[in-house]
């Protein structure tokens, strides 16, 4: 047994840090996130050039094959830097799909492009009345005359307006609320009859709801088997919702670093406030929240890599549970502690319970996932 | 023990149910329900027409002022007819917590010159009490109000002053001497806002919107006779009216209100192809909140059956400030929760008057989070939920 980083993850971590140091301190962040595309292509270069868009992809494909667990690195990193480009939605969703679903030919096409920085993806998965059951597909695609009939909406897809091509989950067999009969495809975003409506989320990042008007797309649009592509979504969310946990470690541990030393310089009663045993015992919740936290992340990200099964929906969802309790443990402490200056919108600390807050509804919130945990 | 109301009050309270059934504006009824942000137009509309109403807009200010000279059960009906209606609160500042200290600490010559514009609302406050080094230690203040003939020159900066864009005058409290006990140094002091050196900063918060501010106080001149009591008193002032705050602060009503709006809807939104509301996980902590507020209703009305009228609520009032805040606070988060992926878009047109798009999910999640994160301000303001406790440990428990 070996629960610390290999060399190359440490190497990879110190260079994501160093990135995060010179080019992307909050100011950066916050005006990347609310001019343009939400976020900087420049920086999305930078990733590619820096390897950290081939982290969990196979050799063959021009990946590093660090796998889920190369992931935590990047994802820690995110989360500490409140990072707004794509990676969640096009490296993680699209391109992990793809590895996972996808045949050679969809390989070769998709992920050497997406390692590249050439490339980017978005999975359209939620629908308006589906909350976080992914079985709940009323999406259809018809086939006619050769060729496949998408119609229906999609709603808060990750980074949808700057993706090139969109993954889409469609029922194309069987009754509602089945595994049985829900396909995947593959979309170029500017497919005639599929619109989109893009919005900044709460949290600085950008989302969008798609229509897809009876798109047309050929054959080889099809990712995976038709009506069987159900365990692949599941994988793709579990290994999203555990690198989303890794970020959420990443998130906490910035809240809990910005509270401790706020606490010492912060003055009352002629005394430093962290003197006070009330809010000492606070921060001590967080950090072990913020530790327990990590264990639960590294588990789901070894789960995830040794394949589907109980495990990894009991992991993954323990983790997920845990990010729902730092919601208030963390991110509604650090905010109380820091009094009226933590829900300010100059702060930084207010953006770090945004997204921490934000990523309990992503991929299913804490009841979603204690009630998957209690029926696995 | 006897929760029926007497003949006379079901009589008063379907009094009051229809006259806000008559008289409430059906446009600011709809922005309170959708909670998009109010302006101070809406304020003084509904203020002015509640005014009119033999001074119903100030339930605790009695008849010998312009109120209705309620009694302590009146004032819960009226209070709980408004939040069913789901009735735009009346702004605190000048009713609720300047009215009372001038009624009490004021000259003669202040209650004439300032309670009929307050029940009017032609003179709009606010309050300048928190400054940036002295929040939950507020005797620490630092503004300095010194005596030069008829006037105290006023030098500092006030923050957290809510509605300090909108307001005419604004009650501080002021440093008048350095004594040793920091509390005796305090004095209570009204504040032209539109006098020379005043200047308002506004301040935007975590839902992207501005309502509170910092006030820079320079060179200020304000005349002696804008002093409230002695010099020295204000710490004594203010704390008698930080306890009407905190009892304002519980809103027992209006949580019943958002529990209302939470059931419906939970019952509208869908999931495993059913109503949210039958999620076993989600209705037992709709349940649990419910208790809550059971509990905290039935503690209000034990403090209100206490208090005779005109009485001053003691330390009951931190209990209603912690328990009432943590009610509000757990259902904002169940709205949030309820519309799951919905929270996340943020479309800040949505939140103030006049947006005419298709919402994105269901008609006004997209307000649910930045309410959630707002409301945050809640254990933080009017003393924090610390600081209550503190006092609870010491006056109530002796520790």
């Amino acid at each position: 047994m070996n629960l610390e980083f290999s060399e190359e993850m440490v190497m990879l971590q110190d260079s994501m840090l160093k990135f995060l140091q010179n080019e992307y301190d909050f100011e950066t962040r916050q005006s990347l996130s609310r001019t343009g595309i939400g976020y900087s292509e420049d920086n999305w270069q930078n990733f590619a050039e820096m390897g950290l868009l081939g982290i969990p992809f196979e050799e063959d494909f021009g990946g590093f094959g660090f796998g889920q667990t190369g992931l935590i690195v990047v994802m820690e990193a995110i989360g500490k830097g409140l990072v707004v480009e794509p990676y969640l939605a096009s490296v993680i969703l699209g391109g992990l799909l793809i590895q996972r679903a996808g045949n050679t030919d969809q390989k070769e096409a998709i992920l050497p492009a997406l390692i590249a920085g050439e490339l980017k993806l978005a999975f359209a998965y939620v629908e308006r009345q589906s909350r976080y059951n992914l079985t709940d597909v009323e999406f259809t695609a018809e086939k006619k005359a050769g060729q496949y009939c998408l119609s229906g909406s999609k709603s808060v897809v990750l980074n949808a307006e700057t993706a090139d091509k969109i993954i889409v989950s469609a029922r194309t067999s069987g009754d509602n609320f089945t595994q049985q009969g829900i396909s995947l495809f593959i979309v170029d975003k500017n497919t005639a009859g599929l619109t989109s409506r893009d919005y900044e989320t709460v949290d600085g990042l950008r989302a969008s709801e798609l229509s897809f008007d009876n798109v047309m797309v050929e054959q080889n649009a099809l990712v995976g088997e038709l009506d069987n592509a159900f365990s692949a979504i599941e994988y793709v969310i579990d290994a999203a919702a555990a690198a989303t946990c890794a970020e959420g470690v990443g998130v906490v541990t910035e809240l809990r670093g910005k509270t401790v030393e706020y606490l010492k310089t912060r003055k009352q009663f002629d005394q430093p406030i962290g003197n006070f045993q009330v809010l000492q015992h606070r921060c001590v919740d967080m950090f072990m929240t913020e530790e327990q936290m990590r264990s639960l992340s590294y588990l789901a990200a070894i789960k995830v890599t040794e394949g589907d099964g109980v495990e990894r929906t009991k992991s993954v969802s323990a983790a997920k549970v845990y990010l729902g309790d730092a919601r208030s443990i963390v991110g509604e402490q650090a905010a109380q502690l820091h009094g009226g200056i933590g829900v300010t919108d100059e702060l930084d600390v207010a953006h770090y319970v945004k997204r921490l807050t934000m990523i309990n509804a992503l991929f299913g919130d804490r009841d979603y996932h204690l009630q998957r945990f209690s029926q696995a | 023990m006897d929760l029926n109301y007497s003949p006379e009050e079901k009589a008063f309270q379907l009094e009051v149910r229809e006259f806000l059934k008559e008289n409430y504006p059906k446009d600011i009824q709809e922005k309170v329900a959708k909670g998009i942000a109010l302006k101070k137009e809406d304020y003084v509309r509904w203020q002015k027409i509640l005014a009119a109403k033999d001074g119903w807009v100030a339930p605790g200010w009695p008849a010998e002022y312009g109120g209705p000279g309620w009694t302590p059960v009146q004032k819960y009906i009226f209070d709980e007819e408004c939040g069913a209606a789901n009735c735009l609160r009346t702004v605190a500042f000048g009713l609720v917590m300047l009215a009372p200290v001038l009624m009490k600490f004021g000259t003669a010559e202040q209650r004439e010159k300032y309670l009929g514009d307050i029940l009017n609302s032609d003179v709009w406050w606010c309050q300048g009490y928190s400054e940036p080094n002295s929040g939950s230690d507020l005797a620490s203040l630092q503004t300095k109000a010194e005596k030069q003939g008829d006037h105290y020159i006023v030098n500092g900066s006030k923050t957290w002053t809510t509605h300090g864009h909108y307001a005419d005058m604004m009650f501080t409290l002021v440093r008048t001497s350095q004594e040793d006990r920091k509390q005796k140094g305090i004095s209570f002091l009204l504040i032209d806002m539109n006098a020379p050196g005043v200047t308002t900063t506004p301040i935007v918060t975590i839902d992207g919107m501005h309502v509170v501010n910092q006030i820079f106080l320079e060179n200020v001149k304000v005349p002696v006779e804008n002093l409230v009591g002695k010099e020295g008193d204000g710490w004594t002032i203010a704390k008698s009216l930080l306890m009407h705050e905190r009892t304002y602060i519980a809103q027992v009503p209006r949580s019943k209100r958002q529990i209302a709006r939470l059931k419906e809807l939970a019952s509208k939104e869908r999931y495993n192809g059913k109503p949210l509301i039958e999620d076993d996980a989600f209705k037992a902590k709709i349940s649990a909140v419910e208790i809550e507020l059971m509990a905290l209703e039935m503690t209000n009305m034990r403090v209100l059956s206490k208090l005779s009228s005109g009485d001053a609520p003691g330390s009951e009032s931190s209990l209603l400030k912690v328990k009432g805040t943590e009610v509000q606070q757990a259902i904002t988060a169940l709205l949030m929760e309820a519309v799951g992926y919905f929270g996340m878009p943020y479309v800040k047109e949505s939140m103030t008057d006049g947006w005419q798009e298709e919402p994105i999910g269901p008609e006004e999640a997209s307000v649910l989070a930045p309410h959630y994160f707002d409301w945050r301000k809640s254990s933080i303001y009017g003393g924090s939920n610390e600081i209550q406790k503190n006092i609870m440990a010491k006056a109530v428990l002796g520790l």
